[in-house]
């Protein structure tokens, strides 16, 4: 390397020195320390004391853990897609260039700004099963039903039925995807125009630019807020902590992997268990993120290359 | 899609229509709050609900910040958090996005796929061993914990203000050089005065993530003295077992207003600076 070359590095590495001791203490010794302690039976009170595997033999058998993995998997298979489809639906109808669009855009993005905790507080009032607004809404449709029936169907006790908790929380997440319909948004509008116009020269409509156009040209803004979807409902912990009111849930059915790890810690000071359900999910997360990646090579078109 | 052709009234009707049940759907659960929040008690109880309260009783916020426990000393903790977590992001981030934007080295591409690969890291994974490290340094119950690591550059605001850095011209950067400016300067006198915007959008995001943040609180203060707004509204809900909803409702409503006003505010650098976490780098 010649004498400008070494600068330039030297330079370089300076300006993201920050960036560095932050990578090293915040990440690469947290997950080679996880990793050790991991293999330990660790109370922070005392000093780890080395178990071998025997963390990962009692995972195994430990049925919270896989409970814990179902809840976090269902979760994330029906919340991804559906914030993914109701942001794009909203984000194509804001790209009608329409007199109020801004206005609409702006409602549109207001639930994702609302602190988790109000999130959370705000939606267990509006699902409770006696007096919440959501039956309250419902209410009118079942007694038709019953009326029409002869049944006596009620609305759901949303999160006392575990059977409902789950579909109650995806609900809530999905209303709070205002923030990838401005992604979307932004991704739509960098569509060039001469594809519409020669989609509608060939006789296409709506469903079919949106189809043959849009959907190829955005492939990348779909990868991007899937793989941020993808990431946040694999460590989904505030939402349903607070929904449930601290609480896992009826029949544990809001326990995700994140709330198991928060418990075994912190709750429990079982450290090195805690740290071997992390190296798990952080395992399933690589791997699916690198499934997606693969996938949206094969599927993505980016423009200009 | 922009279209060529123009829109029928059919077509436009279907829209508005669309857009807005997607209004009511959206904003119908902050109607909710914010009426809950002024409803006596009795009147929340009510079924099927009223919207409007027979009197309303803006007294219940007053109530909730005394039910909420040291509402103000909440208010003061979250605040210097927020101002310390703000300071160290725009200062770190800036610098590591400029030195991976603007200076070309060996090796520089490599080093910041890891700064994005490390945005796959779950928290819940590292958590542990990050507590043991703060509280082998008896950090934990103070604020520390919750702000230093802003100075050490996050890889999401390295990465949106590199790509910000990179859409500036690099014969401004050229003229600088040439006129015996360091790198230092070009840093500090070329491309920051340049780059407010995004600098802005990047404290806005530290900004909100710190006043709303739970799972850091949660595990880091002890004292309840030391309690944050969010922490504080989740001990408050947990002791009122979900009954005084009214008083809920006006605690989150006091909590979630300052963040709305802030984002009304500077509405356009954020949904740009949202947009741009989007676009390709």
């Amino acid at each position: 390397m010649s004498r400008s070359d070494w600068i330039r590095l030297r330079n370089g590495l300076l300006f993201i020195s920050p960036w560095i001791l932050g990578f090293v203490v915040l990440n690469l010794y947290p997950l080679l320390s996880s990793f050790a302690y991991s293999f330990t039976d660790y109370s922070v009170l005392s000093d780890p004391v080395y178990v071998g595997t025997d963390n990962y033999e009692r995972l195994l058998k430990d049925g919270l853990f896989w409970q814990s993995l179902y809840n976090t998997f269902f979760f994330a298979a029906f919340s991804i897609p559906a914030s993914l489809a109701v942001s794009l639906i909203f984000a194509v109808l804001l790209n009608f260039e329409l007199p109020g669009r801004s206005i609409f855009r702006t409602i549109y993005f207001l639930p994702s700004l609302l602190p988790l905790v109000c999130l959370g507080v705000l939606w267990q009032w509006l699902l409770n099963g006696d007096i919440g607004l959501i039956n309250a809404a419902l209410d009118p449709f079942f007694d038709t039903f019953n009326r029409i029936f002869g049944t006596s169907v009620r609305p759901p006790n949303w999160l006392a039925d575990p059977a409902f908790t789950k579909p109650a929380l995806i609900l809530t997440t999905v209303w709070t995807a205002g923030n990838a319909v401005v992604i979307f948004l932004a991704g739509l509008q960098d569509v060039p125009r001469s594809l519409y116009e020669a989609a509608e020269i060939d006789g296409a409509n709506f469903f079919q630019k949106l189809l043959h156009v849009t959907l190829p040209m955005i492939s990348p803004v779909i990868y991007f807020n899937g793989i941020m979807a993808l990431i946040g409902s694999f460590q989904v912990f505030a939402l349903p902590f607070i929904i449930t009111g601290g609480s896992d849930g009826p029949g544990r059915s809001l326990m995700f992997t994140a709330t198991y790890i928060y418990r075994r810690a912190f709750e429990y000071w079982d450290m090195g268990y805690a740290c071997a359900i992390g190296l798990v999910l952080f395992l399933f997360v690589l791997v699916l993120t690198l499934l997606a990646h693969f996938i949206s090579q094969r599927y993505t078109y980016y423009q200009g290359e | 899609m922009s279209f060529v052709r123009p829109l029928t009234l059919w077509q436009k009707a279907i829209i508005y229509t669309l857009l807005l049940l997607g209004v009511a759907a959206f904003l119908t659960p902050f109607l909710w709050m914010v009426s809950t929040a002024l409803k006596p008690l009795r009147e929340t109880m009510s079924f099927p609900p009223k919207w409007i309260p027979s009197e309303w009783q803006w007294g219940n916020f007053h109530r909730a910040m005394i039910e909420m426990g040291p509402f103000w000393r909440y208010l003061g903790n979250t605040l210097i958090i927020c101002f310390l977590s703000v300071a160290g992001t725009v200062m770190s981030s800036a610098l590591a996005a400029y030195g991976f934007a603007r200076i070309r080295w060996r090796g520089r591409d490599t080093v910041f796929l890891i700064v994005l690969a490390t945005m796959m890291i779950p928290f819940p994974v590292i958590m542990v061993p990050i507590y043991t490290l703060f509280r082998e340094l008896s950090w934990t119950g103070t604020f520390r914990p919750l702000w230093v690591p802003c100075f050490l550059a996050g890889a999401f605001n390295v990465f949106l203000l590199r790509q910000f850095f990179m859409t500036i011209p690099q014969e401004l950067s050229e003229a600088a050089r040439i006129d015996g400016c360091s790198e230092w300067g070009i840093f500090w006198r070329v491309v920051l005065p340049l780059s407010r915007p995004a600098l802005l959008v990047v404290a806005l995001f530290q900004f909100m993530f710190s006043w709303n943040d739970f799972l850091g609180p949660l595990i880091y203060l002890t004292d309840q003295q030391d309690y944050t707004l969010a922490l504080g509204l989740q001990s408050f809900q947990s002791k009122s077992g979900g009954t005084s909803w009214n008083l809920l409702m006006a605690a989150s409503t006091l909590i979630a207003v300052p963040v709305i006003v802030l984002f009304f505010f500077t509405q356009k650098s954020f949904v740009e600076g949202i947009a741009t976490t989007g676009s390709k780098g």
